[in-house]
C-alpha cells in the first residue's frame, strides 16, 4: 500500500500509467471499434487525416484504414514488448543470478558468454536471427528476446554480487537453506527492483526493435504492426508524410509510457528512498 | 573559567528537524560553553542530537534542517548569522573537524599529504615547498611512523589509526582555535583508540586549543574530559566538571549511562560442567589469492592452530581487535567458512569434515548471531517471518512455525503484536533481538554470538547481554561469544580466550585471564580500556 501511495505521488509517475492505460485501452477496445481486418482494403489510398469522418486518421497508400491500424497494432507491440521483455528479463536473471551467486569459473563462462552477445550490435543480430529462422510473429518476438538479456543479466550479477556476502544471506546459510532457496527466496527479491525498472527500458527497445525490423520490412508483414506502418510510409515520405508520423508518435507514446512507469516503480519499490 | 577566555558560547540553540521526523527538534534550548584549553565532552546515545551539535556548530546541516532560534557566539561572531563566505573562512582556519571514520572522510584518489597541503593552500599563502616542510612537521607532530612515506600514501595503505592521525594532523594544519571531534575513536580498536586519545590530549595541551569531543563512551569521558555535558533527545540533562559529573551524577539519564559502563571485573564464577559440548582443535585458516573475503594475492593466515574447549552450559568469549582472527574463527566454526586443518567436535561429530549438505540437515544443533541488526535481518521480509524461517527450512508446518515464532517474540522480551512489521521498523537493539529469536527458533545446544552487542547503544547493549544470561539459564545455551569489549566480554562470559593475529595468546577463566593477565597484549589490552583506573573500579 505504501508502495502505492508513493507511486501517485510522482506526477510523471502518473502521467506514465494513464498513458500506458490509453495504450492498452486501444489494445483491448480495437476488435469492438475496427472489427474488420485492419488490413483489409477499406477505401481510397491517401486519404489526409481529418478529410473523411470515415477515416479520422486517413489511409495508407494502399488504402487500409490507419486508425484501425493503429488501434490493432497497439496489441501487436505491447505483445511484442510484452513477451520480449519477460524472455529477456527471465534468461537475464537466471544468467545473473547463478553468475553473482556462484562465482569463480561458473561465473566467468556465464560472463564471457554474455559479452560474446552485447559485443555483437544486437540489431545485426536480431537480423541474422529472423533471416535464418524467419519472420512470423512469433520468431520475431523471441529473436527480439534472445538479443535484449545480456543488460539485465548484468545487472543481476551486479546485485547478486553485493548481496550474497550479506549477514542477512548468511544467516539464511546458518539456518540451513539450500543455495536455491538462498538465491529464490533470500538474494533474489532483494535483487529484483533494479531489474524490474530495467525491465521498462527493456520493453520499450524491445518494441523499438521491431518497428525497425518492420521499417525495413523484415518484420511479419502478415499483422498490422505500427513498424510496418512506418514502413509503408517510407515510400511516400516526402508528401504523405502521416502515413509514417502517426504510427511514429504512437510509438514514442508507448516507448515513453513504459519507461515513466518503469522510472515511478523503481522509486515506489524502493523502500530505502523513505528513509533518504 | 573566569581566568580563560571562552572560545564558544552556544546560546539556547534549538535545531529544528524537517516534518516527519521523530521529533520537532533536533536539538531544543541546549546552552554550552567551551573556554580555551579545554576539553568539553558531549556524551550521549544515538538519536541524543550530539553530532547534530557539532555540524550546527560548522553549519554543515542537512537539507530541511535548520537552526529554530539561538546563538552560537565564536569570537564574537554569532555563527547562526554569518555568511557562507564567512563560514568557509571560519571552518579549518578557526574551527576544525575530526570525523568517525577516516577511511569515508579523506578523498581515496589523494595522497595523504596533497590533502594535508590542501588546507594550507586554500587558506594561506605558502610557498609549495613552504607547505611540504608544514605537512612533514604536521605529520611528525601526530607521531605517524615514517612520515615523509606517509605523505605519499594514499588512505587505503594507511592502518585505521594512522588515518585517524592523519585527520587530526589535517585538522591541525591552520592551528585552529576549536577542534570538534565527533566519535574520532570509535571506529578504532581499543589499543589505538587509547593511543589517538593520548595524541589528542598532548597535542590540546601543547597548542591550548579547545576541544569538543563527541561521545557516547564514558570510559573516553573519563580519559579526556575536563567538563561533561550529557544530553539525551536533543536536551542536556546533566553537565558539570568532569569527575563530579562521572562520581556523582545527578541525572537518572547519567546516572543509567555510567551503570551501562560496568567495571572490568568479572562476576563470581559459575560452576562449569565438566562434559565439554565443543572442542576446537588445531583449527587452521588461511586465505589465498582469490577467495572471496581475501582481498588479493597476498597469504593471509586469519587463524593458526587454535585448541578451546566449551564446557556444556558455558560462555566463551574471543576477545581481540580487529584483524586477529576472531570473526574467522566463528564462521569456522559454523561452517560458514570451510577451515583448512583441525576437527571442530559438537556432540561428539567433527562439523569441520561435515559435508555441506549434513551441515544443512543438523544447523539445529549450532545457530549464529550476527553483529549487524541493521544487514542481518532480511529487509523484505516480516519480522515474524525471519524467526519461523529456520524451523520451516527444517520442516515444520509453516502455520506451526509461525505461531511458534510469536511466543519466541515474548522470550526475547518483544511486543508480538510488532511480529508482523518490516525489520527497518525497529531499532538497533529490537532487531537484535529478532536476530537472537531467529536462531532461538531453532532450539539450538550452542550459540555463536559474533558481536553482538558492538553497534548497539551502551544502555541497550546492557538490556541485550542481560537478556543472553537470561536465555542461557533459562534454555541452557552453550554460547561462544565474540567481542572486541572487554568490558562487555566481563560481564557475560565465564571463560575467555584472548586471540592475537590469528593465534590464542591467553585463555583460562575470565576471573583469572582479566585478574591477573599473564600474556603481554592481554595486559596491553586491559590497560587501553578508556577510562583506565574509573572502568577499573567499582561505581554506580
Amino acid at each position: 500500500m505504501d508502495a502505492a501511495k508513493r507511486y501517485f505521488r510522482s506526477p510523471a509517475a502518473v502521467l506514465g500509467l494513464i498513458l500506458l492505460l490509453i495504450v492498452v485501452g486501444m489494445a483491448i477496445s480495437a476488435g469492438y471499434l475496427y472489427p474488420r481486418d485492419p488490413l483489409a482494403l477499406a477505401g481510397r489510398p491517401l486519404i489526409w487525416p481529418f478529410a473523411n469522418p470515415r477515416f479520422l486518421l486517413g489511409t495508407d497508400n494502399s488504402g487500409r484504414d490507419i486508425a484501425a491500424q493503429i488501434f490493432h497494432g497497439a496489441r501487436i507491440s505491447l505483445l511484442i514488448g510484452g513477451v520480449a521483455t519477460l524472455i529477456a528479463v527471465t534468461i537475464g536473471i537466471m544468467v545473473g543470478a547463478l553468475a553473482g551467486y556462484y562465482g569463480g569459473w561458473i561465473d566467468n563462462i556465464l560472463m564471457r558468454i554474455t559479452e560474446a552477445f552485447q559485443t555483437l550490435p544486437n540489431f545485426v543480430l536480431l537480423l541474422v536471427l529472423v533471416a535464418v529462422f524467419g519472420s512470423t510473429l512469433t520468431t520475431v518476438t523471441i529473436a527480439v528476446g534472445i538479443v535484449s538479456w545480456p543488460a539485465p543479466a548484468r545487472l543481476t550479477r551486479a546485485e547478486f554480487l553485493s548481496l550474497r556476502s550479506r549477514e542477512f544471506v548468511q544467516a539464511g546459510r546458518t539456518l540451513g537453506m539450500r543455495d536455491t532457496q538462498l538465491i529464490l527466496r533470500e538474494i533474489l527479491p532483494n535483487a529484483l527492483p533494479p531489474v524490474i525498472v530495467y525491465a521498462g527500458v527493456v520493453m520499450a527497445v524491445a518494441i523499438l526493435l521491431e518497428s525497425a525490423l518492420a521499417f525495413l520490412r523484415l518484420s511479419d508483414a502478415n499483422v498490422a504492426s505500427w513498424g510496418n506502418l512506418i514502413g509503408l510510409g517510407r515510400d511516400v515520405l516526402r508528401v504523405q508524410w502521416y502515413v509514417s508520423a502517426i504510427p511514429g508518435v504512437a510509438i514514442l507514446t508507448t516507448v515513453l509510457a513504459v519507461s515513466l512507469v518503469g522510472q515511478g516503480l523503481n522509486d515506489a519499490l524502493n523502500p530505502r528512498l523513505k528513509q533518504r | 573559567m573566569s581566568a580563560t577566555a571562552t572560545i564558544l558560547t552556544v546560546d539556547r540553540l534549538s535545531v529544528r528537524l524537517p516534518k516527519g521526523a521523530d521529533r520537532p527538534h533536533a536539538i531544543s534550548e541546549v546552552s554550552l560553553s567551551i573556554a580555551e584549553n579545554e576539553i568539553v565532552c558531549i556524551v550521549g546515545e544515538s538519536g541524543s542530537g550530539k553530532s547534530m551539535m557539532a555540524n550546527t556548530i560548522m553549519r554543515l546541516l542537512p537539507d530541511g534542517v535548520t537552526t529554530d532560534g539561538g546563538r552560537i557566539l565564536f569570537a564574537g561572531h554569532d555563527l547562526c548569522t554569518a555568511t557562507a563566505a564567512e563560514m568557509r573562512r571560519i571552518r579549518g582556519a578557526d574551527i576544525a573537524m575530526v570525523f568517525q571514520e577516516p577511511m569515508t572522510a579523506l578523498n581515496p584518489l589523494r595522497t595523504i599529504g596533497d590533502q594535508i597541503g590542501e588546507v594550507l593552500d586554500i587558506h594561506t599563502d605558502l610557498s609549495k615547498a613552504e607547505i611540504r616542510s608544514r605537512v612533514l612537521s604536521l605529520l611528525t607532530d601526530v607521531n605517524i611512523p615514517d612520515p615523509p612515506r606517509a605523505a605519499k600514501a594514499y588512505p587505503h595503505e594507511l592502518s585505521g589509526g594512522q588515518r585517524q592521525r592523519a585527520m587530526i594532523a589535517m585538522a591541525l594544519a591552520l592551528d585552529p582555535k576549536l577542534l570538534i571531534a565527533d566519535e574520532p575513536t570509535t571506529a578504532l580498536d581499543v589499543t589505538t583508540q587509547a593511543q589517538i586519545l593520548k595524541l589528542i590530549r598532548e597535542l590540546q595541551q601543547r597548542r591550548k586549543t579547545a576541544v569538543l569531543f563527541i561521545t557516547h563512551d564514558f570510559g573516553v569521558v573519563a580519559e579526556i574530559a575536563d567538563r561533561v555535558v550529557v544530553m539525551q533527545h536533543g536536551v542536556v540533562v546533566e553537565h558539570g566538571p568532569a569527575m563530579d559529573v562521572l562520581r556523582h551524577p545527578q541525572h537518572a539519564y547519567t546516572k543509567q549511562l555510567i551503570a551501562a559502563v560496568p567495571p572490568v571485573a568479572a562476576p563470581p564464577p559459575r560452576p562449569l560442567s565438566d562434559n565439554a559440548i565443543l572442542t576446537l582443535s588445531g583449527v587452521v585458516k588461511t586465505y589465498r589469492t582469490g577467495g572471496f573475503l581475501g582481498r588479493g594475492e597476498r597469504v593471509t593466515h586469519a587463524v593458526k592452530d587454535v585448541s578451546l574447549t566449551l564446557p556444556k552450559g558455558a560462555t566463551l568469549g574471543i576477545v581481540g581487535e580487529s584483524g586477529s582472527g576472531k570473526s574467522t574463527l566463528a564462521r569456522c566454526i559454523i561452517r560458514l567458512i570451510d577451515p583448512d586443518a583441525g576437527s571442530i567436535l559438537l556432540n561428539g561429530q567433527d562439523w569441520a569434515r561435515l559435508s555441506r549438505g549434513d551441515i544443512r540437515e543438523r544447523t539445529q544443533q549450532m545457530q549464529m548471531v550476527f553483529q549487524d541488526p541493521f544487514a542481518s535481518l532480511n529487509p523484505r521480509r516480516k519480522a515474524v517471518e525471519l524467526v519461523a524461517q529456520g524451523p520451516i527450512v527444517h520442516g515444520t508446518p509453516r502455520n506451526q512455525a509461525l505461531a511458534e515464532a510469536r511466543e519466541l517474540f515474548d522470550l526475547v522480551g518483544l511486543d508480538p503484536s510488532a511480529a508482523d512489521r518490516f525489520p527497518h521498523e525497529f531499532s538497533g537493539g529490537q532487531r537484535q533481538r529478532i536476530g537472537l529469536a531467529r536462531a532461538l527458533a531453532l532450539r539450538p545446544a550452542v550459540l555463536v554470538a559474533d558481536e553482538p552487542v558492538s553497534a548497539l547503544d551502551v544502555s541497550v547493549q546492557a538490556q541485550v547481554l542481560k537478556l543472553l544470561t537470561d536465555l542461557r539459564e533459562r534454555l541452557g545455551l552453550s554460547i561462544i561469544f565474540i567481542t572486541h569489549d572487554l568490558r562487555v566480554a566481563a560481564q557475560i562470559c565465564d571463560l575467555v580466550a584472548v586471540m592475537k593475529d590469528g593465534v590464542v595468546v591467553e585463555h583460562g577463566l575470565t576471573r583469572d585471564v582479566f585478574g591477573s593477565p599473564q600474556h603481554p597484549y592481554t595486559q596491553a589490552l586491559l590497560e587501553a580500556i578508556p577510562g583506565g583506573d574509573f572502568a577499573r573500579t567499582a561505581h554506580g
